[in-house]
């Protein structure tokens, strides 16, 4: 790859940049780009503080008072009926539904799933990447590509298959019938670690092998530790993944006993009033079900970043 | 990418020890991984296409009925209707998506290399569609929405961004724009880091502006991972459901009515889960010829590249 393409312009048609090298300094075209990507940030960021502003808000004052950029009839009521703190009398007077809603326990079944499929997930996958990364066995490189193969198939092809799997398996309704489906494999995080196993080196590893370690010691003391970093930042995709999942939830479960969050958020919009929408109410439901992501975004979001690349197509 | 090869050569040295065939820790080792595949994804993969060839009411056995299902299919004008308003929305969601998105990446290109702004970007694919729909199920409230109201500061007469039928579907596609530029953009990102910055610097030389450059050195040399990044994004954006489901539920009069909110509704609201499945092997069928098609273009686009 050489300079051929850029050589190919020598009409210049735009004026030539007075010095040849311009590092970082303020022309007219840079401060346009830059208000451009101010543009952007303000939309992309825009509607989250409108979330937090409608949501330290009061229903009445929402009414007569839309326009304002700040709280208007400053109230904590929207996350007082998120968290079932008001009586039923209250909520309604406030615009609310009545309707109880068991927040931590929505809450708590999104915990359970995110954090289970996580686990179990990210293990069973590292174990099978270790296979097919240092392993020697007949067929190992067959096997993969039918891994491989199944990262083809869309979720929407299996869901409804699944749903039927899991209804004769009675597990209908039940947190670990959300969870099964994905609770051992993800064909792309096979396919991820096995990217790094293949990249660690072997010095080390046989080191430990002609010291007498098994195999599998090899891999919890060695591998596992040494793929560390790769490990957690699949693990945090596989959680977000999981705790933003709609269709499948939606689809098994059907009472509080196995209500996620994004399921319950959809019942809490559907469950309006007749006066109106409990938008107070409502954005502060939302709020609290974002906000565990964003926190763990804001924790780790420079691994979160630039962990996107080639390797973060899913 | 070579299947049949051996092992690496690497292992040519002598044998340290015994340990040459590792079978049977390989077969423990894959064991849940191979559970889950075979169970949760080549199952469903092959029962799913036997039940498009069923009437299947969930609660009887399925009865096989050959292809009625797909006659029935091709003659449905809702499905159709559907279909329609899918790829409406598909390029529509795509169409902006992919120019927003590149105007970011080549943005932050030349611009900063923060992380800062780019976690910024990229924090509303933190939360789900679900959160996303329900924001802006506010934010173009036709009455109380800020949107609306701003548009009304501005001489506009207020829009029922949900209730309109020619308005919905495009409000649908913004709103999952919102969710996802960031996202891509930041995959794009990745791939313009890629670009030597020399290309870059020899263009300034000879004197070619902001423009060329991006016409002459950027989008040739971004376009095979431009064209990746299309496939991936089609195939989620063919997929939407979450947003619909949490707005309209598939109205006003059917206008918002993407696929997978007919194939639910079949599955779920009808109990007909072999029409249900016979529609999503129709998507299946849909997506892949996408796939190949855009693999295929891409592939052919790519030879006049060197």
């Amino acid at each position: 790859m050489t300079t051929t393409t850029a050589a190919a312009d020598p009409a210049a048609t735009a004026p030539a940049p007075p010095e040849p090298r311009r590092r970082r300094r303020l022309t007219p075209g840079r401060v346009i780009a830059w208000i451009v990507m101010i543009v952007i940030l303000v939309v992309t960021l825009f509607p989250f503080y409108w979330m937090l502003r409608t949501a330290l808000s009061s229903n009445t004052a929402l009414a007569t008072d839309p326009t304002s950029l700040l709280p208007v009839g400053f109230s904590a009521g929207g996350f007082e009926r998120v968290f079932g703190l008001q009586s039923v009398e209250e909520a309604v007077a406030q615009g609310g539904s009545g309707a109880s809603i068991n927040f931590w326990r929505y809450l708590l079944n999104s915990v359970i799933v995110a954090t289970t499929i996580t686990v179990v997930q990210t293990f069973s996958c590292a174990m099978a990447a270790y296979a097919f990364s240092r392993l020697r066995w007949k067929g190992r490189d067959t096997v993969f590509l039918i891994f491989l193969g199944a990262m083809m198939i869309p979720q929407i092809f299996t869901l409804l298959p699944n749903f039927i799997l899991i209804k004769n398996l009675h597990l209908v309704d039940t947190l670990v019938g959300i969870m099964l489906p994905t609770l051992f494999i993800s064909p792309f995080a096979i396919f991820f670690l096995r990217q790094f196993f293949n990249n660690i080196s072997r010095e080390v590893e046989e080191a430990a092998l002609i010291d007498g370690a098994s195999k599998v010691r090899v891999f919890f003391t060695l591998i596992l530790p040494m793929a560390g970093a790769p490990m957690a930042t699949l693990a945090l995709l596989t959680y977000m993944t999981a705790w933003n999942e709609y269709f499948w939830a939606l689809m098994v479960s059907y009472t509080d006993s196995s209500r996620v969050l994004t399921v319950a958020l959809a019942v809490f919009r559907a469950q309006s009033p007749q006066s109106g929408t409990d938008w107070a109410g409502l954005m502060a439901a939302t709020l609290v079900a974002a906000a565990p992501m964003l926190i763990l975004f804001a924790v780790f979001a420079k691994r979160i970043v630039n962990s996107i690349g080639f390797s973060g197509i899913k | 990418m070579s299947t049949t090869a051996p092992p690496r050569p690497a292992a040519a040295a002598p044998p340290r020890r015994r340990r040459r065939d590792d079978t049977r820790l390989a077969l423990l080792f894959i064991l849940p991984a191979s559970i889950g595949l075979l169970v949760f994804l080549v199952w469903p993969l092959l029962t799913g296409l036997y039940y498009s060839f069923t009437e299947y009411a969930i609660l009887t056995p399925p009865q096989w009925v050959g292809l009625e299902n797909y006659r029935t299919l091709l003659a449905d004008p809702v499905f159709w209707t559907s279909l329609r308003v899918t790829v409406v929305y598909v390029l529509i969601n795509i169409g902006v998506q992919t120019v927003a998105a590149l105007l970011i990446a080549v943005l932050m290109q030349r611009l900063t290399q923060s992380t800062w702004l780019r976690s910024l970007v990229l924090a509303p694919y933190l939360v789900s569609n679900v959160v996303a729909a329900i924001v802006f199920l506010w934010l173009l409230d036709s009455q109380l929405g800020i949107v609306n109201l701003a548009l009304q500061g501005l001489g506009v007469d207020p829009i029922s961004f949900w209730a309109n039928e020619s308005w919905v579907i495009p409000t649908i596609a913004l709103v999952n724009v919102w969710r996802h530029m960031g996202y891509t953009a930041l995959l794009l990102f990745a791939g313009l880091q890629s670009i030597p910055e020399q290309l870059y610097e020899a263009a300034r030389t000879e004197g070619a502006g902001e423009l060329a450059m991006f016409r002459r050195i950027t989008l040739p040399l971004l376009r095979p991972i431009l064209a990746l990044v299309l496939i991936m994004t089609i195939i989620g954006s063919f997929q939407v459901f979450d947003t619909v489901s949490v707005t309209t539920q598939g109205g006003p009069a059917d206008a918002s009515k993407v696929l997978q909110m007919y194939i639910y509704e079949n599955a779920f609201a009808q109990y007909e889960f072999g029409y249900a499945s016979a529609l999503s092997v129709a998507l299946l069928l849909i997506l892949m010829v996408i796939t190949f098609a855009q693999y295929w273009l891409s592939r052919a686009g790519q030879s006049d590249l060197d």
